[in-house]
């Protein structure tokens, strides 16, 4: 353990624990919108569940594959690849709310 | 650096991989960037689906159990973090608990597997199959390919479990050591991905 403790002392982990409370937090959006609700409430919910999916995947790519220390072209089409999907999937979500 | 040359940093942890670095081998990233190119082509096309038939895609999505997925992702969060834990301690020239470490991590992997089994066995029990609907043919394909590359992922895993027991790297061999890293983290990445858009997203 001894061994360990020091390896933990890095701004990864902080992000791990961040990663962690957003997957909760993901959850519990994913579960309450399954009950019907507030008009708007379920698209709302839907929407963040990806964005919020999103800013993980991105943050797994910076800090646990150590990304942001990669050369420009490597991060840009890492940083490109979080845009473009999660825009297209927000836009073809919106569309079956009838918001885009 | 040559080959043979041994590879230990003092620099502070956060810095340690150095700017301009490319993680594991460059060609690994061909590969990962590719394959999550192709599943991203799928999230979309599972999207185009479901608005075709949304009614659908929402009442087959209430048969499956969330809470397998949510511990499947916290499963999969902790191996990626016991695996940039291993990749730190060998950067650092301290690699004793590296082997332990990437052990913790075959274990969450092994205990993914176990639930995606019970799970997929209750569907089939239940009379549900991937002929049953577009939505389940979609449920199956995705979660199957996604199985499929954590089961690579688990012989990567068991590489570096054999990597990790060395004293000493090669910049080479802490280079495949990195990049079999990525790759296990891309599986993590891929899921969370997946989770939310086809167990929650209604």
């Amino acid at each position: 353990m001894d061994t360990i403790v020091p390896l933990l002392r890095t701004r990864t982990s902080i992000v791990w624990f961040v990663l962690i409370l957003a997957t909760l937090l993901t959850w519990s959006l994913g579960g309450s919108h399954h009950t019907p609700g507030v008009d708007g409430g379920s698209s709302l919910a839907g929407f963040s569940i990806l964005l919020i999916a999103f800013i993980k995947i991105r943050f797994i790519g910076l800090y646990f594959m150590e990304l942001r220390h990669a050369p420009v072209a490597l991060r840009g089409a890492f940083e490109a690849y979080c845009v473009v999907t999660c825009g297209a999937l927000v836009v073809l979500f919106g569309m079956s709310q009838h918001v885009v | 650096m040559s080959a043979t040359q041994v590879v230990h940093s003092a620099a502070a942890p956060d810095q340690a991989a150095g700017r301009n670095h490319i993680p594991g081998e460059a060609g690994i990233w061909i590969f990962i960037l590719g394959d999550m190119a192709v599943f991203a082509v799928l999230f979309g096309t599972f999207l185009v689906y479901r608005n075709k038939d949304v009614a659908l895609f929402d009442s087959s999505q209430l048969h499956l159990n969330t809470t397998f997925g949510l511990i499947n992702t916290l499963l999969l969060l902790v191996s990626s973090m016991l695996v940039v834990l291993a990749v730190t301690a060998v950067r650092r020239g301290t690699p004793k608990p590296a082997p332990l470490l990437i052990a913790g991590a075959i274990g969450c992997g092994l205990a993914f597997s176990a639930l995606k089994v019970v799970e997929y066995i209750g569907k089939i029990d239940a009379g549900i199959t991937p002929q049953t609907n577009t939505f389940y043919m979609f449920y199956f394909l995705l979660t199957g390919l996604h199985w499929f590359h954590l089961l690579l992922g688990l012989v990567v895993l068991s590489y570096l479990l054999v990597s990790a027991r060395r004293k000493t790297h090669t910049a080479a061999q802490f280079a495949w050591f990195e990049g079999g890293g990525c790759f296990w983290h891309m599986v993590d990445l891929l899921w969370i991905a997946l989770f939310p858009l086809i167990y929650l997203l209604n």
